[in-house]
């Protein structure tokens, strides 16, 4: 069987190309193909600054290129051995099923359908969202309720959509969106004032005003959130042990905010007292053993892209392009939302 | 056609030369052969395709089926001519995005055809500078992708037009902003029932007095003028209905609001833009469709035409057309699907056709299978219809022989 | 008397025949026959007159040339911007390819371009050609992707620009080619299955937009392998452009082989030759020279077709363009003139084969009589 689709395969396409293109990948347990192919790979935006951008150089930076990375040094004990496929909201889901990416860590909403019918599992939230609105300024619309017939630009295979249509229904309140296929097309209409208003999430929102607009000052994100959006990576259904690596190695970046572990002070931290931080940091129980990775998994991962509230403040947080405010995502302990399950 | 499809080799007798040992010298059984492999070879890979695909969704949980089209969409369009709420089911939605398509797809082959026949005639004319624009228009324009010129023209309407508060007003009642073009439209009342059957015996009387002047013609060569009367007729049917209607004359203007133009009826950039780029590239394949079947009817033709005192126009429209005719139909329905199929890429400029609506329900249900081949199958079926159709005028087209 | 009556009849002299030749004589024939054509004539001088100082002084006189942010928004879309191509005419001619090592691109387009055009020439048209063909994309494979002696390792998501739409057509349409020679043939074989497999592939392709397929290779193609063996984005998408462009030329092929008389078929069969000696010595030779101006027509419109892929966030030289001017704030307003330029790229392309293929028409021509 393998055989004749080889032939068949090789019949449609000339020999060379078949050689040369590459990607395919491994069969059986991810995390066995990850380590064979000495590489991860990984499901990332086309371009949003902040989340998942490359620069001119094609170097990836961003919150969820971060994920990949620490993923990679846990792993593989190099957080550059990542390739990173750029994907569209559309080709994300096609991607993770059929095993093109490893894990897709692309600002994906959780919700039930996306859990129960598309054969993914949702890991652990990485970023506390809401959907909003940016309007220009000039405009002078200060609330979503005066956006009565207008425009409104929205990119297609997001969860986006149908809250746009819920929360206006429900005001009724009739709008017109304007669907495009990709982010960048839609942002592009949005600038060129096509709509007079733009949604997604505020954090997309926030993205794509301080990065993209010519003057971020004539744009304003109203106050209004919409709707509830936990973003964070998805796995594959039915493997659990590698489900469970991308689940673990967000809550130690979480636990080591809370341990007050970072980059920096990782080496130095593993002779603290504190039994916790011991048994994140590996250097007393082997936590990783229980994972099938090594004792310093947890290690490796802060040392590669710091914790996670370093990873905020990096990629997204008030000092950044971005300015957005921890809010929702500080930790438990300080207001917010973030509680990872202890490592014990 | 049916004989020159089946001049493949002859089939020669069953077994040629002494090696009857082996049958692989049977021409029919090496076809028989030939055929099997192809039947097995053709079943196995779809088998094995079909196969891994619902393994693959049974192993992920994927779930399949049609059933989903009857939920609800959830999600709104953004323009339709039928009515349409996002709480009814997705079938709804496709037959809107359909609509979509239908719409671009009609606007653009009347406007492709009335542009593209000028401009192939316009490619004959005897006037230099009208030949060589045109000729310079099609080289143009054929050549460029036709997604590019779509997205230059999205780009130019949507960047180069002010905002809806600043928006162009060239005529009273006509509004031209990045938000589209608006326009006064009459308000349906029930008066508007009988101009439209006003029309409609307009039409009748047009067309029985075309066959009349026909049969005229045929029995004693004498000329009726047809089109002045005929368009008398049209335009006297509607009047009268309109009379009898009550003269409703109530008109939907738009007008400048807070935000939006309102009233009125409006078409949006994007639909301008699909339609403008499909139109101006189709038109220049219709401009040389239409120069090369003129220039095939032989000079004989035109030059008898000339003889018998026929002056240029007549000569065109009695002469020289109707023969072109045969030879421009089948490659311009060809160009007529083509533009119908490049509509596909409205949805690269946010357009709401089939292509957009079927992928935004991929997305919110995940049923990727199901929505590709929905359509797929709907584009197949197009194109088939157009196909019978254009089947269909050849064989009533065909030079009967007697 | 008959003289003479002749003589008493004749008839005054005529002034001579407009002269035919010289300037003011073709002014007339061309411009002013009568005052129809005269109308014509001044309407169309009255929009040129009215339109060509503006696109002149928009796209030339006024222009700013240098890639001057500042100086251009000023001119705000009153005169062309070329700036943002002087600007940005790296990354919209290479896309993602890592600046530094866009040398390999060039060079594999420069030898792609080159042998193109050595293909075109009726001389050299011989057996080495395919040859010459499948070392070419060897090397421009190799060059890209890297990976040996000193040159990075450049993954093929990297790929970009002019380049990768030069790729997919000319390695679609080569890989279409053969698989279209045997639908074709198939389609008029004896054989019905055969022929109504062949019929059915033709129909069903041309009867959908290419956008489906492409939809299909980037969306639905994943769920036919078993997992993880799913071939690149790339490699899906270029099956699909293969398959499609396929559909199209086999029926340019087929008109071909439906032009060739019976009586080369009966010559063939009656010298004893098999169903493919027939076909590769007989038929094919003919058909093929007789439909190679709809072979390339079919390679304009894969050409033209290619930029269809940006629509599955592939970054040819369209797509290539929007990663150019999208992420810019500062040099996004100035997309008409990047749609201009990469137009301009497209249309030499595109217009230079159809004169090419006029001109070969014309010499096969020649060569029939």
């Amino acid at each position: 069987m393998n055989n004749f689709k080889s032939i068949a395969l090789a019949g449609l396409s000339i020999g060379v190309s078949a050689l040369v293109f590459s990607g395919v990948a491994h069969a059986g347990k991810t995390l066995d193909g990850i380590k064979a192919r000495n590489q991860l790979v990984c499901g990332v935006n086309t371009g949003l600054a902040g989340f998942g951008a490359a620069d001119s150089q094609g170097k990836w930076a961003g919150m969820d290129v971060d994920v990949c990375r620490a993923l990679a040094a846990s792993v593989l004990n190099d957080p550059e051995k990542v390739k990173y496929v750029p994907l569209n909201a559309q080709q994300r889901f096609t991607a993770l099923q059929s095993g093109e990416v490893d894990v897709l860590s692309r600002n994906t909403t959780f919700t039930l359908t996306r859990d129960a019918s598309l054969g993914l599992s949702m890991t652990a939230v990485t970023y506390y969202d809401g959907q909003g609105f940016m309007v220009p300024k000039k405009s002078k619309i200060k609330s979503a309720k005066q956006l009565k017939n207008a425009a409104i630009c929205v990119q297609s295979g997001t969860t986006t959509e149908k809250n746009l249509n819920d929360y206006f229904k429900a005001q009724k309140i009739a709008i017109k969106p304007v669907v495009f296929e990709t982010l960048e097309a839609s942002v592009k209409a949005f600038f060129s004032g096509r709509c007079q208003a733009y949604t997604t999430d505020a954090s997309g929102l926030a993205s794509i005003r301080n990065k993209e607009a010519k003057n971020p000052d004539d744009y304003e994100i109203l106050p209004e959130l919409i709707s509830k959006e936990p973003l964070g990576p998805m796995v594959r259904r039915g493997d659990d042990e590698w489900f469970a690596i991308v689940k673990w190695t967000i809550y130690a970046l979480l636990e080591a905010e809370e341990y007050g572990i970072t980059a920096a002070n990782a080496d130095s931290m593993k002779t603290n007292d504190s039994p916790a931080v011991q048994r994140i940091l590996g250097s007393s129980e082997d936590t990783g053993k229980l994972l099938g990775l090594d004792k310093e998994w947890a290690y490796r991962a802060v040392k590669a892209v710091g914790n996670y509230g370093e990873m905020f403040e990096r990629n997204v947080g008030p000092k950044s392009a971005l300015k957005l405010p921890r809010g929702a995502n500080n930790l438990w302990n300080k207001g917010g939302l973030q509680y990872a399950p202890p490592i014990r | 056609m049916a004989s020159t499809e089946q001049q493949s080799p002859a089939t020669p007798p069953a077994s040629t030369g002494g090696t009857k040992t082996s049958r692989w010298r049977s021409r029919a059984f090496r076809g028989l052969a030939y055929q099997v492999i192809l039947v097995v070879v053709v079943l196995l890979v779809g088998g094995y395709l079909a196969g891994n695909t619902l393994e693959n969704m049974r192993v992920r949980g994927i779930q399949s089926g049609f059933g989903f089209f009857l939920q609800p969409a959830g999600f709104g369009i953004g323009e339709s001519m039928i009515e349409y709420d996002s709480s009814e089911p997705y079938w709804k939605a496709f037959v809107v995005g359909l609509s979509n398509t239908l719409r671009v797809a009609v606007v653009g082959i009347v406007l492709t055809t009335l542009f593209g026949t000028l401009l192939g005639i316009g490619r004959l004319s005897r006037n230099f500078l009208l030949r060589t624009l045109c000729t310079a228009y099609v080289e143009l324009f054929r050549n460029v992708p036709v997604l590019l010129q779509l997205l230059m023209w999205y780009f130019v309407l949507t960047d180069w037009l002010p905002d809806m508060s600043a928006a162009l007003n060239p005529v009273t009642g006509f509004f031209l902003s990045k938000n589209g073009l608006s326009f006064p439209i009459p308000v349906w009342s029930a008066g508007h029932f009988a101009t439209l059957l006003g029309l409609g015996g307009g039409i009748a009387a047009a067309w029985w007095h075309a066959r009349r002047a026909r049969h005229a013609f045929e029995i004693s060569g004498a000329q009726w003028p047809v089109l002045w009367p005929a368009i008398g007729m049209l335009v006297a049917g509607t009047l009268i209905g309109w009379l009898v209607g009550g003269m409703p004359g109530a008109i939907d203007m738009p007008e400048r609001g807070e935000l939006n133009i309102s009233g009125g009826g409006a078409v949006t950039p994007e639909f301008i833009a699909v339609t403008m780029g499909l139109t101006i590239y189709t038109a220049a394949f219709v401009a040389e469709i239409v120069r090369s079947g003129i220039q095939a009817v032989p000079r004989g033709q035109s030059e008898a035409a000339n003889s018998l005192g026929l002056s240029r126009a007549q000569n065109l429209r009695l002469v020289l057309l109707p023969q072109a005719m045969r030879v421009i139909i089948p490659p311009v329905t060809n160009q007529y699907l083509n533009l119908t199929k490049n509509s596909s890429l409205a949805v690269a400029i946010g357009y709401p056709d089939l292509v957009s609506i079927s992928n935004t329900t991929l997305n919110q249900t995940g049923r990727a299978v199901e929505c590709i081949l929905v359509m797929m199958t709907v584009y197949l079926v197009l194109s088939l219809l157009t196909a019978a159709l254009t089947n269909w005028y050849n064989t009533r087209m065909a030079i009967k022989e007697r | 008397m008959a003289a003479a009556n002749a003589m008493r009849s004749l008839i005054a002299a005529r002034p001579a025949p407009p002269r035919t030749a010289g300037s003011l004589s073709w002014l007339r024939r061309n411009l002013f026959a009568d005052w129809k054509n005269t109308l014509a004539t001044l309407l169309v001088v009255a929009v040129l007159v009215d339109w060509l100082p503006f696109v002149i002084e928009w796209g030339i006189v006024d222009a700013v040339l240098r890639p001057d942010n500042a100086a251009c928004r000023a001119l705000e879309h009153a005169a062309a911007c070329w700036g943002v191509i002087a600007e940005k005419y790296r990354l919209i001619l290479f896309g993602r390819f890592p600046f530094a090592e866009q040398w390999r691109p060039l060079v594999g387009m420069v030898m792609m371009v080159g042998l193109l055009a050595v293909s075109c020439l009726p001389r050299m048209w011989n057996r080495w050609l395919p040859v010459a063909w499948v070392v070419l994309f060897t090397c421009f494979f190799v060059l890209m992707r890297g990976g040996f002696a000193g040159l990075s390792f450049v993954e093929t998501a990297q790929w970009g620009g002019l380049p990768l739409t030069l790729l997919l057509s000319t390695l679609g349409l080569g890989a279409a080619f053969p698989l279209s020679i045997l639908i074709a043939l198939g389609r008029r074989s004896h054989l019905p299955a055969v022929r109504a497999f062949c019929i059915g592939y033709v129909e069903l392709i041309r009867g959908i937009p290419l956008i489906s397929v492409l939809f299909m290779a980037s969306f639905m193609f994943p769920l036919f392998m078993p997992p993880g063996k799913t071939p690149d984005v790339l490699l899906r998408v270029f099956v699909g452009i293969t398959l499609f462009a396929a559909a199209y030329l086999a029926e340019a092929i087929r008109g071909g082989l439906q032009a060739i008389p019976k009586g080369q078929f009966e010559a063939a069969d009656s010298l004893g030759l098999t169903y493919w000696q027939a076909q590769r010595k007989v038929v094919l030779p003919q058909a093929l020279r007789m439909v190679i101006p709809s072979i390339m027509n079919s390679f304009i419109s894969t050409f033209k077709d290619t930029s269809l892929v940006t629509i599955v966030s592939l970054y040819d030289l369209t797509g290539s363009l929007g990663l150019a001017l999208n992420g810019d704030a500062n040099w996004r307003q100035f997309y008409f003139e990047g749609y201009l330029f990469i137009g301009l790229i497209y249309w030499i392309g595109c217009f230079s084969m159809s004169r090419y293929s006029q001109w070969i028409e014309r010499r096969l021509a020649a060569d029939a009589v």
